[in-house]
């Protein structure tokens, strides 16, 4: 029982709600909600760090007991993400005073960000399956808002489509969980393990499994469930869609992982095997539309799906090196999608054109952005130093490990052509002749860098203090492949 | 009974896909209630439909109906109701930008800018 597991849903909770009442004194929301995110942060922070030292923490909310009541439970893998998503929140919320303009600042912008950012700590911490439902529904509702605000035409097109597959995949969500409560009569996370491991996972339960698998790959973005995706992050605005790309299909990946280590693991070598193979088509055709555009925009989105396929393989591998692996890759890859995401808009914003035809030579007058577009491009690919080389190093060698050999050359070849995709922006829009692009003024890109800048800070320390982060990444691997602790934790006495 | 129920939910689920499916917005909108009626049906049967009690303490019923299913089912309708309402005006706005409800003249390429 800790009354602090709450604390990162409750805190951005608490500032939506305020930030509705002063919506129309812009410098007053503007400071207030970097202020709760501070707060958000340096309360998972302790989070992460009472974890670490004492093991799962669980909260039974209302004082009900584990299967009666709701239970919050915040294991290492979960706190790592709560941190990190509180960390994302901040920066976008700095990003925004310069890029979002002050029409869709005066219509609850921030107020729906921290309604997101509650969403998806929400999610993170949840022990029970269908307040995971209520809060995907919380994120997802906020998503709605922030991706139509501003209402223009494109917006409204894309997000008509957006809205409508979620809905879909919402539906399948309450089927599953229909399904699940009837076979067993439980909704707790930890309970269902116990009761579905008493009952063996009959061929019924395994395709409920499935089931959820679907819903959650259409909230994440795997192979057959990823084409909303494309589209729906080109319409919204730079600080939106790297919200999007940095927390979004993460949190289904999150649930990908918390279902498949801990409800359904009895049958692992049909689901798993699934998983592996739905990874490797993810992979391939991620990195088929990362090669085929030449649109800044839709290059960096198709790396989201690509990064998707990598971590689902981690997972679906299911050894202590391939999770932990996982788990890096993970973390790096929030970190680096918002970086990716915010230098992209700000190219957009400096060039006036996404077409990378349009620009070239930019890197005279903008050397820092090219640079640290440069060090993003390498740390997606995975180059040693940078941050995504752990990751993807783990999870190729539980992947060669398990004899997996046929999607393990994949995903290293995948890194190869992430390298090219990101590389040919580099190369179309920094070096060459200075061309007249559509946005003629010289503008200044400053205050636009400075939260990519602490991005890509950020992943580059993660990458080069892999020492100090591996205990962690450790211990959070370790609670994952051993659901003994999470459900001890959970339904003691 | 619950046989029953689940042709009726199957039958419903049948309706909203091919409504889902269509050209017209509107008709796309009416297939996501019906989805969400098939949904909340599904949920209800899959509680179990013995027979008992409301679940309300009160009277002295030797049996009880399951309150669980109810109140996932309350939240799930509200929930709904709120995405509903909401991709409602969404269309009414597109209708008005757009000047279409045809999902097939909604594609996303940049000649529609």
């Amino acid at each position: 029982m800790n009354n602090f597991v709450i604390l990162p849903i409750l805190i951005p909770l608490l500032a939506a709600v305020a930030l509705i009442f002063m919506n129309k004194r812009i410098m007053l929301t503007r400071v207030f909600s970097a202020a709760a995110s501070v707060l958000a942060i340096v309360i998972s922070g302790i989070l992460v760090q009472t974890v670490f030292t004492k093991g799962v923490q669980t909260l039974n909310l209302g004082g009900w007991k584990a299967p009666y009541g709701i239970v919050l439970a915040a294991d290492q893998f979960a706190s790592l993400l709560v941190l990190t998503t509180a960390v994302i929140g901040l920066l976008i919320v700095l990003y925004s005073y310069r890029s979002i303009g002050e029409k869709r600042e005066r219509s609850f912008y921030y107020s729906g960000v921290q309604f997101l950012l509650a969403g998806v700590s929400g999610a993170f911490l949840t022990g029970d399956l269908f307040n995971m439902y209520v809060f995907f529904e919380l994120l997802l509702i906020a998503s709605y808002m922030l991706i139509v605000l501003g209402g223009t035409k494109i917006q409204l097109r894309e997000s008509l489509k957006y809205i409508v597959f979620n809905i879909v995949s919402s539906a399948l969500f309450v089927i599953g969980v229909g399904f699940l409560y009837a076979v067993t009569g439980t909704l707790n996370m930890a309970d269902l393990s116990v009761k579905i491991s008493e009952s063996g996972q009959t061929g019924l339960i395994t395709v409920i499994g499935v089931l959820f698998l679907i819903v959650f790959g259409l909230k994440g973005g795997i192979f057959p469930f990823y084409f909303w995706l494309p589209g729906s992050y080109y319409a919204p605005p730079t600080a939106i869609a790297a919200l999007f790309g940095a927390l979004l299909t993460k949190v289904g990946l999150y649930a990908i992982t918390r279902v498949f280590t801990l409800i359904f693991i009895h049958d692992t070598q049909f689901t798993h095997q699934l998983m592996m193979w739905l990874a490797a088509l993810t992979i391939l055709f991620g990195v088929i539309g990362s090669i085929a555009y030449s649109d800044v925009m839709k290059i960096v989105i198709y790396n989201i799906i690509t990064a998707v396929g990598v971590i689902l393989f981690g997972i679906a591998v299911n050894t202590p090196a391939s999770i932990q692996g996982a788990i890096y890759y993970l973390i790096h890859d929030m970190l680096i999608k918002g970086a990716l995401f915010m230098l992209a808009g700000t190219l957009i914003t400096l060039t006036g054109t996404a077409s990378l035809h349009k620009m070239s030579g930019l890197i005279k007058r903008y050397p820092v952005l090219g640079w640290m577009f440069l060090i993003s491009a390498v740390s997606l690919a995975g180059i040693p130093p940078f941050s995504g080389f752990v990751g993807k190093f783990k999870i190729v060698e539980g992947g060669f490990a398990q004899g997996e050999f046929v999607i393990s050359i994949l995903v290293l070849l995948s890194s190869l052509l992430v390298l090219y995709s990101v590389l040919k922006i580099f190369m179309y829009a920094f070096w060459g002749e200075e061309k007249e692009t559509p946005n003629q003024e010289k503008r200044t890109a400053k205050g636009l860098l400075y939260p990519a800048a602490v991005f890509l800070l950020l992943s580059l320390l993660f990458g080069l203090g892999t020492e100090y982060v591996s205990p962690y990444v450790n211990q959070a691997a370790e609670t994952l492949l051993n659901p003994e602790k999470y459900i001890e934790a959970v339904l003691k006495e | 009974m619950e046989i029953l129920m689940s042709v009726i939910a199957g039958i419903i689920f049948m309706a909203a896909t091919y409504l889902l499916l269509s050209k017209s917005l509107l008709r796309v909108i009416i297939g996501t209630a019906l989805l969400s009626h098939g949904v909340h049906l599904l949920l209800l049967t899959m509680g179990g439909l013995k027979k008992g009690a409301p679940p309300v303490l009160s009277e002295h019923a030797k049996a009880f109906v399951d309150p669980l299913p109810q109140a996932l089912i309350l939240t799930a309708i509200v929930i709904s109701f709120g995405v509903t309402s909401f991709i409602l005006v969404m269309a009414f706005r597109a209708y008005q930008e757009l000047h279409t409800d045809d999902m097939d003249q909604m594609r996303g390429n940049d000649q529609h800018e």
